[in-house]
């Protein structure tokens, strides 16, 4: 009973995130990479990440302290990282080159230094 | 009555001490009696001056605001206001310390012979404590207040730390736009670029489209800005938007190196890139003149 709802939780906070993107419908694609991004003042780790051209990922977001953001503009990509959820977006790499991400909600006298770069390859 | 509204346009003049900016503020005035209301003047902006800050960037933290206040006293003509657009103060963790940076700048800024002065916050004033420690100096956030003929609308993009004016904003907004007639001549002040001009950096504000959509109806708006602490000059459709210089670090042109780093500070041409702007509203000829000040050593 417990994992189910769990479950259910989780497979809602992708769509939200998937839906923020519209991309609905591929949440239950379980091939999808994820990989996992820790905020905390005033960093994330990793704050760099190697995708590749045309194959999506999921990212999926957790917060040490306080209400983050993640905003990857060149891919209409951002979500709020809220202490004690797990925040999932999909990002689709439709172009190759670096681009960088960025903490978009104000946290702290480092906030203009939490960034991070994705780099993606043929 | 009204003739057609001239396509707005910009003039880029050049001008002693800076550059001259002019653009069509809006059709010429047809009758006596708008004529009379509707005088000439002019304000001065200053923004982000980051009171506060320590650091290479600026060996003289502690002096250059009031460098550039002195400049400001020192006009022949004195403007009828004068507009801080945000980032009063550099942030600070510690709420106790935020608070005696607003008081240091307050303190400062009163050294200004105009006493007519509107304060704004920026993200660094605000984005930590919803606007509080800045409201218990400077009052409100967002307000509205008109002068000689113009309407200007003072738009709080910051104490939301993340960068939206929100909802009950937007309709205090659209509240107010409604009292305004279609050619009223207004000005939008506030610290956030509106539009997206480099998300990468953190040159945005969210919900900013939403603004320039209740706006777009209206034939004569201006919006000044800081935050980016450069001048920038931009059009979204009818809509001019005009970032100011700052007072503390300059930053990088919108993605022109790879980290929005200030740039340092160069021995050689000490202050430069930081500065003040007139803004001249010449209703007879229908423009806003801007003109840059650089900020000077003594
Ligand atoms: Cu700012
Ligand atoms: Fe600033």
């Amino acid at each position: 009973m417990r994992t189910e709802r769990r479950k259910l939780l989780v497979g809602l906070s992708s769509l939200v995130g998937l839906a923020a993107i519209g991309a609905v419908g591929a949440a239950t694609q379980p091939k999808e990479k994820v990989i996992k991004i820790l905020a905390r003042k005033f960093t994330y780790s990793p704050n760099h990440l190697d995708l590749k051209l045309g194959v999506p990922v999921i990212l999926e977001f957790t917060t040490a302290d306080v209400l983050m953001g993640f905003n990857a503009p060149d891919f209409q990509v951002r979500a709020d990282i809220m202490p004690g959820k797990v925040e999932q977006v999909r990002l689709v790499p439709d172009k190759v080159g670096n681009f960088s991400f960025l903490c978009d909600i104000f946290c702290g006298s480092g906030h203009e230094s939490m960034n991070g770069t994705i780099t993606v390859s043929a | 009555m009204s003739q057609s509204i001239d396509r707005r346009e910009f003039l880029k003049l050049a001008g002693l001490g800076g550059i001259v900016f002019a653009s069509t503020l809006r059709s010429r005035i047809a009758n006596a009696a708008d004529a009379q209301a509707a005088d000439d003047f002019y304000f001065v902006q200053l923004s982000d001056p980051h009171w506060g800050f320590q650091g290479p960037p600026n060996p003289d933290a502690k002096g250059t605001l009031k460098k550039a206040i002195a400049a400001v006293n020192g006009l022949s003509d004195q403007p009828d206001f004068i507009v801080f657009t945000g980032d009063l103060t550099h942030t600070t963790d510690d709420p106790k310390e935020r608070r005696q940076r607003l008081a240091q700048f307050r303190e400062i800024a009163s050294e200004l012979k105009v006493k007519d002065v509107r304060f704004m916050p920026g993200e660094h004033d605000a984005s930590l404590d919803h606007g509080e420690a800045f409201q218990e100096f400077f009052g409100p956030t967002h307000y509205t207040f008109d002068h000689k003929g113009v309407h200007f609308i003072a738009l709080d993009n910051v104490s939301d730390p993340r960068a939206m004016i929100g909802d009950e904003q937007l309709q205090w907004l659209s509240a107010d736009l409604a009292k305004q007639r279609p050619d009223a001549n207004i000005v939008i002040l506030t610290h956030r670029p509106l539009f997206d001009l480099y998300p990468q950096w953190d040159w945005a504000t969210r919900d900013g489209a939403k603004a320039i959509d209740l706006l777009m109806p209206h034939r004569n708006v201006t919006v000044f800005y800081g935050h980016i602490h450069q001048e920038h000059h931009k059009m979204t459709g009818h809509i001019a938007h005009h970032a100011a210089m700052g007072l503390m670090f300059p930053l990088p042109a919108p993605g022109s190196q790879p980290k929005r780093d200030p740039l340092p500070w160069d021995p050689e041409h000490p202050y430069r890139g930081l500065g003040f702007r007139d803004v001249d509203a010449e209703v007879k000829t229908s423009e806003f003149k801007l003109t840059e000040f650089p900020v000077k050593g003594a």
